[in-house]
């Protein structure tokens, strides 16, 4: 007998634009000590499921077909009441955000008992003891003190322990798990991982775990399905599904996550989403504006050199300045970019690499230390026009596509504005003329220089942000977590865009990911950071398979192994 | 190619049509009424010369034969004179459009002076932050430590006092719009270097920063665009308030003198003859404010929920 099993399941959303179809015809069944997961890309319907299963669809969400079954039971056509009842005490939830899933003003042990006490109606004192328990097993240090405290005194990741408690404490028979893991860090991901796989099979409890990363996926679960645009289109084992996938949208999902053991030369296959973005080659760079005039003077030496950057934030302020207190956000960092390399820098949340680049083109100006680049030092230029002529071959990409375009302007007047400011082009015509080749250069097509950029998909916006920053000609150019917001497909055809602009127009790169096995594939030279420090600068090769600095084996060994997937169609790079 | 792009590029009326505050606009009757009553109330005032039945301040034209007459529709009313004539023979229908005239001009004068002073100080305090910032909000918290009226009372006073008796009449539609813009300022301020601050470190505005673009084409260019929504939203609660105000003042006798009278000046003038049992005098100027204002009211109200429900 199934455990959990979602038949012909069917979601509609209706709008004023007409219904939205989330989830069409998905069926699934979990087993008895058995973790599937469900696995897909923003808005493919995953945790619409989900949600679907437990009775909390969102209005003006509903089920237009298809039935929930737990233990042959129907479940979905319940009174909200029974649906009540059912969740907690027969399907447990884990949610996302750990910050947000336990009461602040309640201690854990209040939280705890009362879910236990509503479920199991064993009495306090039987109920306090089970929750202490609970913290035991799931590896709260010194439960019986540890229950008084409050959610706020514990971290992020043992908080997402006590929401695991929470969702076990009344012995449910299935758990939904949407994106468990998402909010916390590397290494707290893998323990809440293999925690919450132990329990499952300990207690023979059937788990649904939604998430888009094929990490967590191949730590996991015993089977996979994958979501596409609401359809299901592929189900297997892990094995399978990683391996040897069949539907074209898998393979090409597997293909473009990428990998921390090989570098490719290019992700292939990833035109399954966004197809109309092929690029087409109609632009001669050796004729053409963007090619032509690059008119900056060769540097003997590195185009930019770091030299002792030190930048300080004040964290407490006060009127007279002895008062202030202040951290070093970078301390003493120095390193060189050459010529037509790509420098890769690394670090988690808070070690201040955004901070490095930020400094670079002037956004902060540096405590103390030297920006040199192509041989100036561009901390002490004073006058705003000797500076424009650098800030001209230096453009930066931005992480967050949906806050770096301005959403009040064109895209033909948000891609013009750099080339107008610089006076790079001589005529109306010519601007438009430029903006229009750009944009075809970056695979959007000059369709899309009249439109806003809300009309515009996550992955087309970091394309209009690499036009606008391709649009000064730039020699240098940041990439600041450039791919951190955007879905694996999406994420490998900016990659392979970045790429060729790379090797076209022989860009110098400082390209900055929190992201290792992105690292890999981008970069010739990578430096880690850790807390505002540069602790080890190698070339990529050797970083990987021969770290030195012990921080930067920590980071590896945190990396998710994803040895399981499929190699097929794959060039790599030889050593 | 061309083609495509004018088929993509919807003509403006078109976006207005199909956006989601027209949406909202269309499936709310309150809305839609109390925009009829406003765009209706404003029309009238603006063809006053054209609409009103008889010219309340030609002197020629007034008969003081006609002094006092009740409403058309009450025994010994005249069918000339539809909601009846004040102590000197002037038509009240034609005094109330005109009144609501010089009410509208003064309010929405009031606050476009208030919206540009208090949209700049609210970019500068924001943007520049520091000791900009902190003297320009300490500024905003003094005055907001003060009722509007009274600030607008004393800066009334001032003018009076420096100005030559003569000029008094001349100047006191100036200084009444002035004196109402400067006690609106504040909020402007404030709730724009609140969206500024949020603005100025979105990266968008790094990406221009980044470009070299000058500070102010910025603020002008980039960050005050983002900001003018909730404004439109304080610029129509505020025109409600800023026509009250007004009303307040010249019911005080602060105002606009007689011989130009507002809403407010009539109403003042018809207090006088209200235990004399003329009622219609001050009656009808009464309730032209009060829909008047109600209108805009609902309007602002509407227009805060459909664009930001967190200003509420």
């Amino acid at each position: 007998m199934d455990l959990l099993n979602i038949n012909n399941l069917r979601i509609e959303f209706p709008s004023r634009h007409g219904t939205v179809i989330a989830v069409d015809d998905v069926t699934l069944t979990v087993q008895p000590g058995e973790v599937l997961g469900v696995v897909g890309e923003s808005g493919a319907g995953k945790s619409t499921i989900g949600n679907a299963v437990i009775g909390l669809l969102e209005p003006p969400g509903e089920m237009t077909g298809g039935h929930v079954l737990l233990k042959s039971e129907q479940i979905d056509t319940l009174s909200p009441e029974a649906k009540r009842k059912i969740r907690g005490r027969r399907i447990g939830m884990i949610f996302q955000d750990p910050l947000t899933s336990l009461d602040p003003l309640q201690t854990i042990e209040q939280q705890l008992v009362e879910t236990i006490d509503l479920h199991l109606k064993l009495g306090e004192k039987k109920s306090q003891e089970r929750a202490v328990d609970l913290l035991r097993q799931v590896g709260i240090p010194d439960p019986e003190n540890r229950i008084k405290n409050y959610p706020h005194q514990f971290s992020g990741g043992m908080r997402q322990r006590v929401v695991i408690a929470l969702a076990l404490c009344a012995e449910p028979e299935v758990i939904i798990a949407d994106e468990p893991t998402t909010a916390l860090d590397v290494s707290i991901q893998a323990q809440i991982l293999e925690l919450m796989r132990r329990l499952c099979k300990d207690k023979k409890v059937g788990m649904l775990i939604i998430t888009h990363d094929m990490g967590v996926i191949a730590d996991i679960t015993d089977r996979v399905a994958v979501m596409y645009h609401g359809k299901l289109v592929e189900e297997g084992t892990t094995a399978k599904i990683l391996g040897n996938p069949d539907h074209p949208y898998t393979q090409s999902l597997i293909s473009a996550v990428p990998r921390p053991d090989v570098r490719l030369k290019r992700f292939p296959m990833v035109n399954y989403i966004e197809a109309e973005s092929e690029r087409p080659k109609n632009i001669d760079l050796s004729t053409h504006w963007l090619g032509r005039h690059r008119d900056f003077e060769a540097v003997d030496g590195p185009l930019l050199s770091l030299k002792n950057l030190v930048m300080t934030f004040v964290t407490r302020p006060a009127f007279l300045k002895r008062n202030r207190v202040s951290f070093n956000a970078v301390d003493d960092v120095s390193f060189d970019i050459a010529e037509g390399e790509v420098f890769g820098l690394v670090g988690e949340s808070g070690s201040g690499k955004s901070t490095v680049a930020r400094m670079i083109c002037s956004l902060y100006k540096p405590a103390a230390g030297e920006v040199n680049f192509a041989g100036t030092d561009l901390t002490k230029i004073k006058s705003e026009t000797e500076r424009d002529y650098f800030r001209r071959q230096m453009q930066m990409i931005f992480q967050d596509p949906f806050s770096s375009l301005n959403g009040r302007m064109r895209v033909m007047d948000i891609i013009a504005e750099p080339i107008r400011f610089h006076k790079l082009a001589t005529s109306n015509r010519e601007v438009e003329q430029i903006v229009n080749d750009l944009l075809d250069h970056v695979g959007l097509g000059a369709r899309a220089s009249v439109r806003f950029p809300h009309e515009f998909s996550g992955g087309q916006r970091q394309r209009i942000s690499i036009a606008r920053a391709l649009a000064t000609r730039p020699r240098f150019l940041i990439c600041d977590e450039p791919t951190s917001a955007l879905d694996v497909s999406i994420q490998a055809q900016i990659l392979n865009l970045l790429k060729d602009l790379q090797e076209e127009l022989g860009l110098t790169m400082l390209f900055i990911s929190h992201d290792l096995p992105v690292i890999r594939q981008m970069c010739d030279r990578v430096g880690v950071m850790k807390q505002g420090k540069l602790v080890e600068v190698s070339a990529t090769e050797d970083l990987f398979e021969r770290p030195t600095a012990a921080y930067t084996r920590e980071l590896l060994d945190l990396m998710p192994r994803l040895d399981q997937l499929s190699h097929e169609g794959l060039e790599v790079v030889e050593r | 190619m061309t083609e495509n792009i004018q088929q993509i590029e919807k003509s403006r009326l078109e976006r207005i049509f199909s956006s989601d505050i027209w949406y909202s606009f269309s499936r709310n009757p309150v809305a839609i009424l109390s925009f009829i009553v406003t765009v209706g109330m404003i029309l009238a005032a603006i063809f006053a010369p054209l609409i009103a039945p008889h010219d309340p301040f030609n002197l020629a034209a007034i008969d003081i034969m006609d002094a006092s007459l009740p409403p058309a529709w009450q025994s010994f009313g005249d069918p000339k004179f539809l909601l009846g004539t004040d102590d000197q023979g002037r038509d009240i229908l034609s005094t109330i459009l005109y009144g609501a005239r010089i009410s509208l001009m003064v309010g929405f004068s009031s606050v476009i002076f208030s919206m540009v002073v208090g949209i700049a100080l609210g970019l500068i305090s924001g943007y520049v932050g520091g000791r900009t910032d902190a003297f320009i909000m300490r500024i905003a918290d003094i005055q907001l430590s003060f009722p509007a009226i009274l600030i607008a009372l004393l800066i009334d006073g001032v003018a009076r006092g420096i100005v030559p008796k003569e000029l008094h009449a001349d100047i006191s539609i100036y200084v009444l719009i002035f004196a109402i813009g400067v006690s609106g300022w504040v909020q402007y301020a404030r709730t724009v270097r609140g969206s500024t601050l949020v603005e100025k470190n979105k990266e968008y505005v790094q990406a221009a920063r980044v470009i070299g673009i000058r500070p102010a084409t910025i603020l002008r260019r980039h960050i005050l665009p983002n900001v003018m929504g909730p404004v439109m939203v304080i610029a129509t609660i505020h025109l409600a308030i800023a026509i009250i105000t007004e009303a307040t003042l010249s019911f005080l006798g602060v105002g606009v003198p007689p011989t130009t009278p507002s809403l407010g000046t009539l109403i003042r003038i018809g207090n006088e003859y209200l235990f004399s049992g003329d009622w219609w005098i001050t009656i009808f100027p009464g309730i032209t404010l009060v829909v008047l204002v109600l209108a805009v009211n609902l309007l602002g109200d509407w227009m805060r929920d459909a664009l930001n429900p967190k200003l509420r």
